[in-house]
């Protein structure tokens, strides 16, 4: 088994209270689902969107959101999973593609000594 | 555990509600972005942490902070509730008041304050009915227009100019003045008998999307009878119209989705329990002199829900209470029904009479059931061919699939029975 994580970027807000009712109810049958399986590692947190980016030797402080809305990392999970193909297809359950927004899936680097 | 049903459209009605009192009237946009906001938080922290136990306090609770965030941010630059005035002022009494205004005593009247408040008589019925399904029932302007079968633009013009008129008039309705609420109060029972009825008799094919308004405004009339000014003989006979006719919605499509008239319903699929009750609310709309259209129409519902079989109609009793509810409230709607009860009691000939004596016949030439009562007397009376053009006729002005399902059946009747 190695580890994954899922970072859950994007996705529309502006939606009707019965459609975000919808929304976290698939979320949450999904979580269930990786979860009854043995997929998940950590559930991870959600994000606040907005914040703070330090940067440079003279460590400016700017104001977020750092990336465009439909790149904002709103979350992460931690999955487990057999191989990079597999975590790729359990992210395919995630509703969030059905409002606009994206999954990125990034092997936690392994080390063996 | 498990959000129930429709807990973020309620929540949302109540919170825009309590909002819109703390931020006064002419914030309601406002107000709407803090329960926007409020919803994508829950989104969010639910989907990974799970539901709360108590999720309706939950998102009352943010929207709460959120609330005093903006008014610690902002009151300075800005003006909120005028009726509230210096208690959102100074820090001191900021906290215990909004906290007061969130109470789940206080948030009740928020929504009665609401629904009266868009129910203001420079609002026409159909933007009233939309504004409080937008507002208090958390229905979107593509949720509503789908439901009326109308479409997108139309809907979010006729919501975005109600709004504009409903910030601009300063406060809420106050609902503590005596006079004015009951002068208010039937132009409540107004939109929500026509939100009922849009449900009940409207254009949407599905009929989930129906019974949910159907449900929205039975659920918006129990707290008016909740509040003791709201609690009037008109009010429990709105309420018993209400739970009459729901009764009967089971049984209004059939298994295979087709629209069944009254008279082929399967009765045994009638919910008794709201016949029941519907019965208990006209008992208690009794009391006192005034006799309301919504009285009548209680009458002849319960005289359809307590006939077993479609034979055992008491068709003398509903004759008798169409010609009352034409005097109360005269529409050609009312005169094609009261000619349909007259054809039940004399037969299809007296019923077609009535139908050419109705005064503006003109209003009803594009309502499909015009056509199709003309062309159901003229089978009956075995004139196939006249029937077959006036289903015809009423085909063409149907407005979704299940209404022309309905009316290609009875066109086939009517092509049996010249064939016999």
């Amino acid at each position: 088994m190695s580890e994954f994580v899922f970072l859950y970027r994007g996705g529309a807000r502006d939606r009707s209270p019965e459609q975000m009712q919808q929304m976290m109810q698939k979320w949450m049958a999904w979580m269930k689902d990786l979860g009854a399986k043995g997929h998940i590692k950590d559930r991870g947190q959600p994000l606040e969107r907005a914040g703070k980016l330090v940067e440079g030797r003279q460590k400016i402080v700017m104001d977020g959101p750092f990336a465009e809305a439909k790149d904002v990392v709103g979350g992460y999970t931690l999955i487990e999973a057999e191989d990079l193909s597999e975590a790729v297809e359990l992210s395919k359950g995630c509703p969030i593609f059905e409002v606009e927004g994206a999954v990125e899936v990034r092997p936690v680097m392994k080390f063996n000594m | 555990m498990e959000p129930s049903d429709y807990l973020f459209r309620r929540e949302a009605g109540r919170m825009v509600a309590t909002l819109t009192r703390v931020f006064g009237v002419h914030n309601l946009a406002l107000a709407e972005d803090v329960v926007q906001d409020a919803f994508c938080r829950a989104l969010e922290v639910w989907k990974f942490r799970g539901m709360p136990e108590d999720p309706s306090a939950w998102l009352m609770a943010v929207a709460k902070n959120r609330a005093l965030d903006v008014l610690r941010r902002q009151r300075t630059a800005q003006t909120f509730a005028p009726e509230l005035g210096h208690l959102l002022e100074s820090e001191w009494t900021l906290a215990p008041a909004v906290a007061e205004l969130f109470g789940a005593n206080v948030v009740k009247d928020d929504l009665l304050r609401m629904m009266f408040s868009c129910c203001h008589p420079r609002l026409s019925g159909a933007a009233q009915v939309a504004l409080i399904l937008n507002i208090l029932c958390g229905f979107s302007v593509g949720e509503i227009a789908s439901a009326f079968v109308s479409g997108h633009t139309t809907i979010e013009k006729r919501i975005t100019r109600a709004k504009k008129t409903l910030a601009g008039l300063k406060r809420l309705f106050d609902i503590t003045a005596p006079a004015d609420f009951s002068v208010r109060l039937s132009a409540v029972h107004r939109a929500l008998y026509l939100l009922f009825n849009e449900g009940y008799h409207g254009a949407s094919p599905e009929s989930a999307v129906r019974t949910g308004l159907c449900r929205e405004a039975m659920r918006l009339a129990a707290i008016l009878l909740d509040h003791p000014l709201g609690a009037v003989p008109a009010t429990y006979a709105l309420c018993a119209l209400m739970c009459l006719n729901a009764a009967r919605l089971p049984a209004r499509v059939d298994d295979s989705g087709n629209l069944t008239s009254l008279f082929d319903q399967d009765r045994s699929l009638w919910d008794q329990s709201l016949v029941r009750e519907g019965l208990k609310f006209m008992e208690l709309s009794a009391s006192g002199s005034e006799l309301t259209e919504y009285h009548v129409e209680a009458a002849i519902a319960s005289v359809h829900s307590t006939a077993s079989r479609s034979e055992d109609t008491n068709w003398e009793n509903i004759v008798s209470f169409y010609d009352m509810l034409i005097t109360i409230r005269p529409s050609p709607v009312v005169a094609l029904n009261r000619a349909i009860a007259i054809a039940q009691r004399d037969g299809p000939e007296c019923g077609l009479k009535e139908i050419d004596a109705i005064g503006d016949l003109d209003r009803l030439t594009t309502y499909p059931f015009y056509s199709a009562a003309r062309g159901e007397l003229e089978l009956r009376c075995g004139r196939y061919q006249t029937a077959r053009q006036h289903f015809r006729a009423a085909l063409a002005l149907a407005r979704n699939p299940m209404e022309r399902r309905f009316f290609d059946q009875r066109i086939s009747a009517c092509e049996r029975g010249n064939s016999d």
